[in-house]
C-alpha cells in the first residue's frame, strides 16, 4: 500500500466517518518517595528489585501510608486542568491477578477521585478545540515484566522487577471530545507541557513516566450515539499516537464499510508493523471488584488547602505566551515557540530585563542558542556562557559594536566554554567597523577593484551586490556591518 | 435463590482458585446455605444511613515525601519461591 | 496455686530471685509438657535468647526505668510477622515464610523488654471459632483437651489457660480474642479499633482485626496493652490521641457507674449454665455499686450477616498476594494462571476457599450494591445503635458467647460455626473495645463475661473488669491439674 493511497483511503474513511477518540493519560508523580512507602520514586537505572521495601513488595502484614505530596501535585496538576476539587475523595482497591501487581490489587481511586470535570483547549489548524477530562485521580503504579524472548505472546515464562511498584502515578481521563489524530497529538502535547510546567511530571514517553492509551469508535457525522470503542495500547510517542490513530481509523471504516461490526477489544500498537494488533485476552472479563481502600481514611481537601495548591500554581504555558505577546510584542508564532519550554521563557524574560530588546532575545533564543543547545546537548542554564553571557552578546549587537556573523562565531565559541564576550571582543579587537568615513572609502574601494560584480548588479543581478559586500567583509575580517555596508553599497551603483 | 454451579466456577476463577468438580459441589452446597442467611440483610431499611468503611473517624492520614531506606536485594528475594539472578520469575503469562 | 501475674513475675526478677533466662526456660518447659494440646507450632529460640540477654541488660543497668514487661515471657500468634522467624498464618500457603521485618506491636513489646517464646497455633489466616481450621492441626482445650479452645486464637488463649506464660498475643476480627478467653477461663482483650497497630499482622478483615493480650489479670491486660498501644506512623488507621495510662486508672471500681445490658444478648440461644454464670455477675457488678440498665440494640441479629459479608469481602483481596511469585508455596506449572490456581487451590484450606469465594461474590458485579454496600450501611446502623447505648450507660456487660467449648469435630457445618461468634461479632463491626474475662463455670466449663465500652473507652472497659476481678476468684482458677485428661472434667 503506497502512501498516496493510504492518505486518500484516511480522507476517504473520513468523510463517510467521524471518529470519536477520548485519551487516558497515566504520568508518574515527581515525588521523591513512593506513594505509599519511603522507597525512591526515582527508579530508573536502579539494578532489579534493589528499589523495594516489605510494603512496596507487597509482603503479608504491610500497610501502605499516602504520600502527602503525591495528592498536592495530582490536586495542582487538576487545577490547572480547571477540574474541581470535590471537598472528600478516597482510595479504593482495584483487584486483579498478575506478576507485576504484588498485593494482587491496586490501590487507586474509583467512585471519589480528588477531581472532576475539567477541561484543556488549544488550537489545531486554526480551529480551537476544547476537550473535556472527566477526571485526573491518583494511583500506584505497578513492577515491570520482562518477558523471555521479548514478545509476551511466546514467552515461556517472565520476570519481574519490582522497583517501579508503588511509584505515584496519575491518571487523567479525557472525554471523548477529539475528532482527528492531529487533536489527538495536541492535546497530549498541550497536557504534557502543563504538567512539565507545574513541575509534577518530566514528560518523558520512551521512559514511560508519560504513558497514553486512547479510545477510539467511528460514527456516522452528524450521529450522537457512541459506536462500538477500541482501546488502543502500547504507543511510545506522539508520533506513534497520530499513527496508530489514522490506522485504525481507516481499519474501522473498512470493516464498517463492509458491513462489519468491530469488535471490542484492546488492540496494541506495533511500531514495526505499523498496525494495532489485537490483544484480546481470554475468557476472563476483567470484573475489578472495586471496594474502598480499608487501609487508608478517606481525604478532605478544605477550600483553604484547594486555595493554597491554586496559590502555588506557576503560570501555565497559554497565560504565559498571551502575556509575552502584550508585554513584549512577540507574534503568536514567537511567543508559543518559546513557552514550549518553560526554561525558554524563563530564558527570554530575563534577558529582557537585562536590557535586551524582545524582538532580538526570541530571536537569539529560538535561532542560534537553540541550534547549539541541541547541538551540545547542553542547554543555555548550564553552558559555560550562560544568561549573563548572552544578554552582553545580545547587547553589543544591538549596540552596533559588533555585527550580526561575529556575534554568531562568539557565540558558538564561548557557548560551552564561558567567557566574557565585551572582554573578547576588546582583546581581540573584533569590535564592527562602522564609521561612516571608513566604511565608504571601503566601499569605494570594493567598486573600483571588482568592476564584473557592478556591471552584473547594475545589469539586474542581485546576486552580485553580495559579492561586493563579501569583498568588504574580507577587507574587515568580517567586522563591517553588513547592513551599513550593504545601503552604501547601493546608494553608490544607483547612480 | 439458589446459587449455580458456575456462579461457583466464575467466582473461583476471579480468585485464582483451583477447585476439583467434587470441590465446586461441596462448597456450591456451602455457600449456598450461608448466603440464604446472610440474604437477610436485604431486609433491613438502610434508606436512611450512609455506608461506613472506616470506623476510625480519621481523614487525610498522610506522610511527608521522604525517602527511607529500602531492603537490600538479598532480603527482598530472599522468599522468592521461584528467581532468576535478581528477578522473581514466574511462568507463561499468555497460554 | 494460680500462675504468677506480670506483676509477681516482675517483682521476682526485681528481687533478684530470678532472670529473665530462667523465666524463659520454665515457660519453655512448661509450654512443652502441654504439646500434646498442641497449641505451639514453633520455638523462638535464637530471638528467645536475644531478648533474655537484653532484659537482664535493661534490668540491671535501670530497673526504675525498665516497664513492667521486661523480662516476661510470652507467645504470639503465627500471624505477627517478626524478622527472621517464620510465620505462617497457621496456613500450608505460608509455611517457610521468613518475614524481613517486625511488626509494631511485638517491636513495642520487645523494646519493653519482653521474652518471645513461641509462635502459637491459629486457625488459618484467623478464620475460625475453634482453631480446628489450623492447616497444622487443632487444639486442644487446657479444661478438656477433646474440646476445643475456641478461635481463631485457639493457640494463644491455651497457653495462658494452662498456666505456662503470663501472657500471649492473639488478634480479635470478629471475637478470636474473646471467644478463646471466654472458653479457656482467661482474660482476652481486643481494644479499640486503631490503638493498637496492625502493621506486621499478616490482615484478614483491615477494617476489623485488631491486636490484643491473652492474660491471667486484667491488670496484665492493662500492662500489654499499654506497652502496644499508641500511634504507628505505619497504620494509617490509628488513632493519633493518645494513650491514656489505664494500668493506673484500672483499680478505681465501678460504685456509680452505669451499665448496660443489651437485651439482644441475653435472649434465647445462650445456654442455661452460660444464661446463670452470667446472671450471677450481673449481680456481683450491681453489688460493687454498679448501676444496671437494660438497653437494645436492634441491629444485632443482622451483624452476623453484615460481617461475613465485610469480613469475606475485605479477606478476599487481602490473600490475593498469596500466589506464589515472591514468597510462600509455589505449585509449579507451565502457565501463571496455572500457578496460581494449584497453589492457591492447594495451599488454601477450605474455610479460607469458602470466604474468599463468599468475598469475591459479595464484591462481584452484579452484587456490590446487594451486599456489600448493603453490609456497609448496616454497619452503620450497628455503631449508631452502640453510640445511642453509650449516651446513658459508661459500658455494655453481656455474655461473651452463648456456649462454652464444644467437642472437636461437633460444628462441621460452616454456618453453625459461625454462630459462635454472634455476641463479639457486632463489637468489631463498630471499632469498639471489648474484654472478655472468666465468671464461672458450666459443666465444668469455663464461661466468659463479656464487657464492652465506647470508642476509645479501653480504660473504662478494663476498669470494670477489673472490678468485677478483684471481687471474685474465677480468674485464679486452673484446669484440672492433669493436661492430658480425656475423661469429662471433675
Amino acid at each position: 500500500m503506497t502512501s498516496t493511497s493510504a492518505v486518500s483511503t484516511l480522507d476517504q474513511v473520513m468523510e463517510r466517518w467521524e471518529p470519536v477518540i477520548g485519551l487516558e493519560v497515566h504520568g508518574q508523580l515527581l515525588t521523591r518517595s513512593k506513594m505509599f512507602c519511603g522507597c525512591s520514586a526515582d527508579y530508573i537505572g536502579s539494578p532489579p528489585n534493589s528499589n523495594t521495601c516489605p510494603v512496596c513488595l507487597g509482603l503479608p502484614g504491610v500497610l501502605p501510608v499516602m504520600n502527602r505530596v503525591a495528592v498536592e501535585y495530582t490536586v495542582r496538576s487538576a487545577l490547572a486542568l480547571n477540574c474541581e476539587i470535590p471537598e472528600h475523595s478516597k482510595f479504593d482497591r482495584k483487584n486483579y491477578f498478575y506478576p507485576d501487581l504484588p498485593k494482587g490489587y491496586q490501590i487507586s481511586q474509583w467512585d471519589m477521585p480528588l477531581s472532576l470535570n475539567g477541561h484543556l483547549t488549544f488550537t489545531v489548524d486554526g480551529e480551537e478545540v476544547r476537550c473535556g477530562i472527566t477526571r485526573v485521580h491518583l494511583e500506584e503504579d505497578t513492577g515491570t515484566l520482562q518477558h523471555a524472548g521479548d514478545i509476551l505472546q511466546q514467552a515461556r515464562s517472565s520476570v519481574v522487577d519490582l522497583n517501579r511498584a508503588g511509584v505515584p502515578l496519575m491518571e487523567i481521563v479525557g472525554e471523548p471530545d477529539l475528532r482527528t489524530p492531529a487533536q489527538a497529538r495536541e492535546y497530549l502535547v498541550r497536557l504534557r507541557q502543563i504538567l512539565v510546567y507545574i513541575g509534577v511530571n518530566d514528560g518523558n514517553l520512551e521512559q514511560g513516566s508519560f504513558r497514553c492509551d486512547a479510545n477510539i469508535s467511528l460514527r456516522k457525522h452528524g450521529d450522537t450515539g457512541l459506536g462500538v470503542k477500541v482501546e488502543v495500547k502500547n504507543m511510545n510517542s506522539f508520533r506513534a499516537v497520530h499513527r496508530a490513530l489514522e490506522f485504525e481509523i481507516v481499519r474501522q471504516g473498512r470493516l464498517l464499510d463492509q458491513g462489519q461490526t468491530i469488535a471490542q477489544e484492546t488492540r496494541g500498537w506495533v511500531e514495526a508493523k505499523g498496525a494495532t494488533i489485537s490483544q484480546r485476552s481470554k475468557e476472563y472479563a476483567h470484573d475489578y471488584r472495586y471496594f474502598p481502600e480499608p487501609d487508608l481514611p478517606p481525604l478532605r481537601l478544605s477550600a483553604e488547602f484547594v486555595d493554597r495548591v491554586r496559590a502555588g500554581l506557576p503560570e501555565l504555558p497559554q497565560q504565559l505566551a498571551e502575556r509575552l505577546q502584550r508585554e513584549h510584542g512577540l507574534s503568536a508564532y514567537d511567543a508559543a515557540n518559546l513557552t514550549a519550554e518553560r526554561e525558554d521563557a524563563r530564558a527570554f524574560e530575563a534577558l529582557v530585563a537585562a536590557g535586551v530588546p524582545a524582538k532580538a532575545a526570541a530571536n537569539w533564543l529560538m535561532g542560534e542558542v537553540a541550534r547549539l543547545a541541541r547541538e551540545t546537548h547542553t542547554p543555555l542554564q548550564g553552558s559555560g556562557l550562560g544568561l549573563e553571557g548572552l544578554a552582553s552578546l545580545v547587547k553589543l549587537v544591538e549596540a552596533g559594536s559588533i555585527n550580526g556573523s561575529t556575534a554568531k562565531e562568539l557565540l558558538e565559541e564561548l557557548y560551552l566554554a564561558g567567557g566574557d564576550p565585551a572582554a573578547v571582543v576588546r582583546e581581540r579587537g573584533l569590535g564592527q567597523v562602522s564609521d561612516q568615513a571608513e566604511l565608504e572609502r571601503l566601499v569605494d574601494a570594493v567598486i573600483a577593484e571588482n568592476p564584473a560584480a557592478v556591471a552584473d548588479f547594475q545589469g539586474g543581478k542581485e546576486q552580485a551586490l553580495q559579492r561586493l559586500v563579501g569583498g568588504v567583509m574580507k577587507a574587515t575580517s568580517g567586522r563591517a556591518d553588513a547592513r551599513v555596508v550593504t545601503g552604501l553599497l547601493r546608494e553608490r551603483l544607483a547612480r | 435463590m439458589t446459587l449455580a454451579r458456575d456462579q461457583v466456577t466464575h467466582v473461583a476463577m476471579l480468585a485464582r482458585l483451583g477447585l476439583s468438580d467434587e470441590e465446586v459441589e461441596r462448597y456450591r452446597q456451602q455457600l449456598d446455605a450461608i448466603l440464604s442467611h446472610v440474604d437477610r440483610l436485604q431486609q433491613v431499611d438502610t434508606s436512611q444511613v450512609g455506608e461506613t468503611a472506616q470506623v476510625g473517624g480519621l481523614v487525610n492520614a498522610w506522610r511527608e515525601d521522604v525517602r527511607s531506606e529500602c531492603l537490600p536485594v538479598e532480603k527482598a528475594l530472599a522468599n522468592a519461591p521461584k528467581r532468576r539472578r535478581d528477578h522473581f520469575e514466574v511462568g507463561a503469562i499468555q497460554e | 496455686m494460680s500462675p504468677e501475674t506480670v506483676g509477681g513475675l516482675g517483682a521476682r526478677l526485681r528481687r533478684g530471685e530470678t532472670t529473665p533466662a530462667e523465666l524463659a526456660a520454665q515457660a519453655r518447659g512448661a509450654l512443652q509438657s502441654i504439646e500434646d494440646l498442641h497449641p505451639v507450632l514453633r520455638y523462638t529460640d535464637a530471638l528467645t535468647e536475644r531478648q533474655a540477654g537484653r532484659a537482664a541488660r535493661m534490668l540491671a543497668e535501670s530497673p526504675e526505668r525498665a516497664g513492667p514487661l521486661c523480662g516476661i515471657p510470652f507467645a504470639y500468634k503465627d500471624v505477627l510477622c517478626v524478622e527472621g522467624v517464620e510465620t505462617s498464618a497457621g496456613s500450608r500457603i505460608l509455611e517457610g515464610f521468613i518475614p524481613p521485618y517486625t511488626g509494631t506491636a511485638i517491636q513495642r513489646l520487645l523494646d519493653a523488654g519482653a521474652v518471645p517464646i513461641a509462635v502459637t497455633n491459629c486457625d488459618e489466616f484467623a478464620m475460625g471459632s475453634s482453631n480446628e481450621n489450623s492447616a497444622f492441626g487443632p487444639v486442644g482445650n487446657p479444661w478438656d483437651p477433646s474440646r476445643v479452645p475456641g478461635g481463631s486464637s485457639g493457640g494463644s488463649a491455651a497457653v495462658v489457660s494452662a498456666g505456662a506464660v503470663p501472657f500471649s498475643l492473639g488478634t480479635d476480627t470478629g471475637g478470636s480474642i474473646r471467644q478463646p478467653a471466654s472458653f479457656c477461663g482467661v482474660a482476652g482483650f481486643k481494644p479499640t479499633y486503631g490503638r493498637v497497630s496492625r502493621y506486621g499482622l499478616i490482615a484478614f478483615a483491615s477494617s476489623l482485626d485488631q491486636i490484643g493480650p491473652f492474660t491471667r489479670s486484667v491488670e496484665d491486660a492493662a500492662h500489654v496493652f499499654t506497652a502496644m498501644a499508641g500511634h504507628d506512623p505505619r497504620d494509617s488507621t490509628t488513632s493519633p490521641l493518645p494513650v491514656e495510662p489505664v494500668a493506673t486508672q484500672v483499680a478505681r471500681g465501678v460504685a456509680g457507674m452505669r451499665l448496660g445490658v443489651p437485651r439482644e444478648y441475653m435472649a434465647e440461644g445462650l445456654e442455661p449454665g452460660v444464661r446463670a454464670a452470667v446472671l450471677a455477675a450481673l449481680a456481683e457488678l450491681e453489688k460493687l455499686g454498679a448501676t444496671l440498665v437494660e438497653v437494645s440494640l436492634p441491629s444485632t441479629e443482622a451483624a452476623l450477616s453484615t460481617y461475613y459479608i465485610i469480613a469475606p469481602a475485605e479477606c478476599s483481596a487481602n490473600l490475593a498476594r498469596m500466589d506464589g511469585v515472591r514468597f510462600g508455596l509455589h505449585v509449579d506449572r507451565k502457565s501463571l494462571t496455572d500457578t496460581y490456581l494449584e497453589t492457591r487451590g492447594q495451599g488454601f484450606g477450605p474455610e479460607v476457599k469458602r470466604r474468599i469465594m463468599l468475598g469475591t461474590y459479595a464484591l462481584s458485579s452484579g452484587y456490590y450494591d446487594a451486599y456489600y454496600r448493603q453490609a456497609q450501611k448496616v454497619r452503620t446502623l450497628i455503631a449508631e445503635e452502640f453510640d445511642r447505648a453509650f449516651e446513658s450507660v459508661d459500658a455494655l456487660v453481656c455474655p461473651t458467647s452463648p456456649i462454652v467449648a464444644f467437642p472437636k469435630g461437633d460444628k462441621s457445618d460452616p454456618l453453625s460455626m459461625y454462630l459462635c461468634d454472634v455476641l463479639t461479632i457486632p463489637v468489631n463491626l463498630a471499632g469498639l473495645p471489648g474484654i472478655s474475662i472468666p465468671c464461672g463455670l458450666s459443666q465444668g466449663l469455663p464461661v466468659g463475661l463479656q464487657v464492652i465500652g465506647p470508642r476509645l473507652g479501653d480504660a473504662q472497659v478494663l476498669r470494670v473488669a477489673h472490678a468485677y476481678e478483684a471481687a471474685t476468684a474465677w480468674h485464679a482458677q486452673m484446669p484440672p491439674s492433669s493436661p492430658t485428661a480425656t475423661g469429662t472434667p471433675s
